[in-house]
């Protein structure tokens, strides 16, 4: 048990230093700069009620295009990875799903993607936006995975919502650079009052764009795990 | 309320740490970086926290014009939002690297795999 005494006095160092962190830290009275920032120029800069929404998609909306392409990147591995798998997928028999996980999942999926596309709609006005929309829509592509273990997602429709996605947003992302202030300016549309759906610019065009996105990203690495035969 | 999500994001990194260095089995190694993921998210939300301020969100409660005395920090929200993500990212990969290497040895105990071990 000396690895075990090792873990446990490496983790009495870790814990150590987070005591003195929490006695070290104050809590701030009034926003830092960057904060300030942002609560004074968002409405007017961008026009959008949920401030971390301008900041994901437009202040630092280059940063989530790398997040986007991150995702895009594990899917694609996660396909490269489990590929040599899923030659002659197994056809055993199965134990039906049972009849509430059936009915349940025939009621909840159209009600589970409506959610979602309202989520990634309104995502410049609540809190939600595209990464948490897309991720309710891919919970649908799970509850219809777990209903139905052996269903066929076609792979082709999936990966062309995600490459039309991704192009449409890189595209609007080089409109702002022709008719806007820069790469990713949602004022190439008008922005509108403050708190109507359309409003904000390209944010809501953009973060739709982006739930479609990381929706068909979540659904194509669940496709790929689930299809991988068991050895 | 800072002070609670705080010590809860520590304990679950520590829970986090402490799971992925004893477990042999890869797949609760997995569970355990997941739970110290979501500790570090807890731990930056509730440094972004600020008492008896309202989430940055504008609408009837919270006037444009005097969001700067009312709101939160939102910095640390849209950093979590992005950490979530690039967190599942992670775990899929780990696990379809998992699987990997159970077709390879039919095993998931980290001590069978010793091609890197000196």
């Amino acid at each position: 048990m000396v690895s075990r005494f090792f873990v446990l006095l490496l983790l009495t160092g870790v814990g150590a230093i987070f005591v003195s962190l929490m006695f070290g830290y104050v809590p701030d009275n009034a926003l830092n700069l960057t904060a300030r920032y942002y609560a004074e120029n968002t409405v007017r800069d961008t026009g959008a009620a949920n401030i971390v929404a301008a900041i994901v998609v437009t202040f630092r909306g280059l940063d989530t295009l790398g997040e986007v392409t991150v995702l895009f990147l594990t899917a694609a591995i996660v396909g490269l990875v489990l590929a040599g798998s899923q030659q002659g997928r197994l056809r055993r028999e199965q134990p039906a799903p049972g009849e509430l996980l059936v009915t349940g999942t025939r009621l909840l999926v159209p009600l589970t993607l409506l959610l979602g596309v309202y989520v990634f709609v309104n995502g410049h006005l609540t809190p939600g936006g595209g990464f948490q929309g897309g991720a309710i829509l891919a919970s649908a592509v799970l509850m219809l995975l777990l209903a139905d273990p052996l269903r066929e997602f076609s792979h082709q429709l999936i990966s062309a919502i995600e490459s039309i996605s991704g192009l449409v947003f890189v595209a609007i992302g080089l409109l702002g650079m022709v008719y806007a202030g820069g790469f990713l300016d949602n004022r190439i549309l008008p922005l509108g009052t403050l708190g109507d759906l359309i409003s904000a610019g390209a944010i809501p065009v953009i973060y739709s764009f982006i739930g479609l996105k990381v929706g068909a990203e979540f659904s194509s690495m669940m496709v790929n795990l689930s299809e991988t035969e068991e050895p | 309320m800072d002070y609670i999500a705080m010590t809860t994001g520590f304990i679950l990194i520590l829970i986090g740490l402490f799971g992925a260095l004893t477990n042999r089995n890869i797949l609760r190694m997995i569970v355990a970086f997941t739970v110290a993921d979501t500790g570090v998210n807890l731990v930056i939300v509730g440094v972004g926290y600020m008492r008896g301020r309202t989430a940055p969100i504008l609408d009837s409660a919270v006037a444009a014009a005097d969001a700067v005395a009312r709101i939160i920090d939102p910095v640390p929200q849209a950093l979590v939002l992005t950490a979530i993500v690039i967190g599942v990212g992670v775990t899929a990969l780990m696990l379809a690297y998992a699987y990997k290497l159970y077709e390879k040895k039919h095993t998931l105990d980290i001590a069978k795999f010793t091609e890197l071990k000196w």
